[in-house]
This record gives structure tokens, sequence and C-alpha cells, in this order.
């Protein structure tokens, strides 16, 4: 009668492992959209729908 | 008690949901370290966009910025570039450590630099020019 917490616990521990090994691993994909936020920023390449910027249109090509 | 246990597990699988989903999400970039860098990097940038166009300053396999040629910089602004590429690349390596830092995995420092350096290329501007994988300079 003891088997259930036990197996509970296991999957406990399992998902909650599992959830930190997720994270472990390198958000490819977030990253090169954080990547493309920054520099979009940081070089005033505008994109529509884009906070706007305090930038004066001045450097765009 | 089968019960209880089996609520107590499904209050904590949910509490995680958000976290799950949080991991899947963006990478936080929103913290004032890396707004202030942002900030500089952008007022800088009006500097260098003319060495970039150019050809003095080029962007480097490794995320950073180099002075290609320092003979199409003239005479005396060349002290001038020179301190503006080695302040972009001490914001670079700034920037590319808080975003890691931020979202807790300073290890990731040297992915997210990878990341950048790639994309830093993507979004350059036609006749700017790049280090290739094997760091020779290549015009966009």
């Amino acid at each position: 009668m003891r088997t259930f917490p036990m197996a509970m616990a296991v999957l406990l521990a399992a998902t909650v492992s599992a959830c930190v090994t997720i994270n472990i691993y390198f958000p490819a994909a977030a990253a090169e959209k954080a990547a493309d936020k920054i520099i979009d920023e940081v070089w005033q390449l505008k994109k529509q729908g884009d906070a706007p910027a305090p930038a004066k249109p001045d450097e765009q090509k | 008690m089968h019960s209880q246990i089996l609520r107590l597990w499904m209050v904590v699988a949910l509490l995680w949901m958000p976290l799950l989903a949080f991991a899947a999400a963006d990478l936080e970039i929103n913290t004032p370290a890396i707004s202030s860098l942002k900030d500089t990097m952008q007022g800088r940038h009006g500097q260098l966009a003319a060495f970039y166009a150019s050809g003095a300053v080029g962007l480097t396999r490794d995320g950073l910025v180099a002075v290609r040629d320092a003979s199409l910089v003239p005479l005396a602004q060349r002290q001038a570039v020179n301190s503006l590429v080695a302040a972009e690349n001490q914001d670079r390596l700034a920037l590319y450590r808080e975003i890691a830092r931020a979202n807790g995995h300073p290890e990731w420092e040297e992915e997210v630099r990878g990341t950048f350096s790639q994309r830093w290329v993507q979004k350059a501007a036609p006749g700017w020019w790049y280090q290739n994988h094997s760091g020779s300079w290549v015009r966009k």
C-alpha cells in the first residue's frame, strides 16, 4: 500500500529533474530572437510594429 | 491519503508549468544593465556606421569589430577609430555576459556571443565587411 506514494515521489522527482534539464540546454532560437531584437535597436533597423526608438531617420540606408 | 498526495502532486506540477513556459519562451533582455549597454552602443553606432560602410572597420567572426584597413581612415581620425572599436568591443563582451547572466546561465556567454556573431553579419548592410568562418574578410 506504500508503493503509490513512492511512485508519486519518483514521478515528482522525474518531473522536477526534467524541468532542470530543459533549462541546461542553450535556447538557440530564443537567443537568435533576442540578438535580432537588440541588433535592430543598436543599429536602428526599423521594423514596423517595433517600439518607437528615440531615433532620427538619418541613419537609415 | 492517496488523494491527498495526488492533489499535492498536481499542485506542484501546476506550479512548474509557468516555469516551463518561461524556459521555452524568450530570453530575458530587459535588465537595466542590458538596456544601458544598448543605449551606449546605439549612440556609438552613429560614429561607427561610416567606418563599416567604408570598409575601415569590419565585423569579426567572434562577435566583435576590428579595424580592417586603417589606410581607409584619414590619419587624423585613426586614433579615434581605434578608441571606438575598443569601446565597442568592451560593450559587446559586456552585453554577451549580461545576457547570459540575466538568464541565470553565465556559462551561456560564449554561445550568446556565437549567436550574435552570426546575427550581426546577417543584419549588416550591403558593402560592409565581415570575417567568414576561416577568418578572411568578405564584403557583403
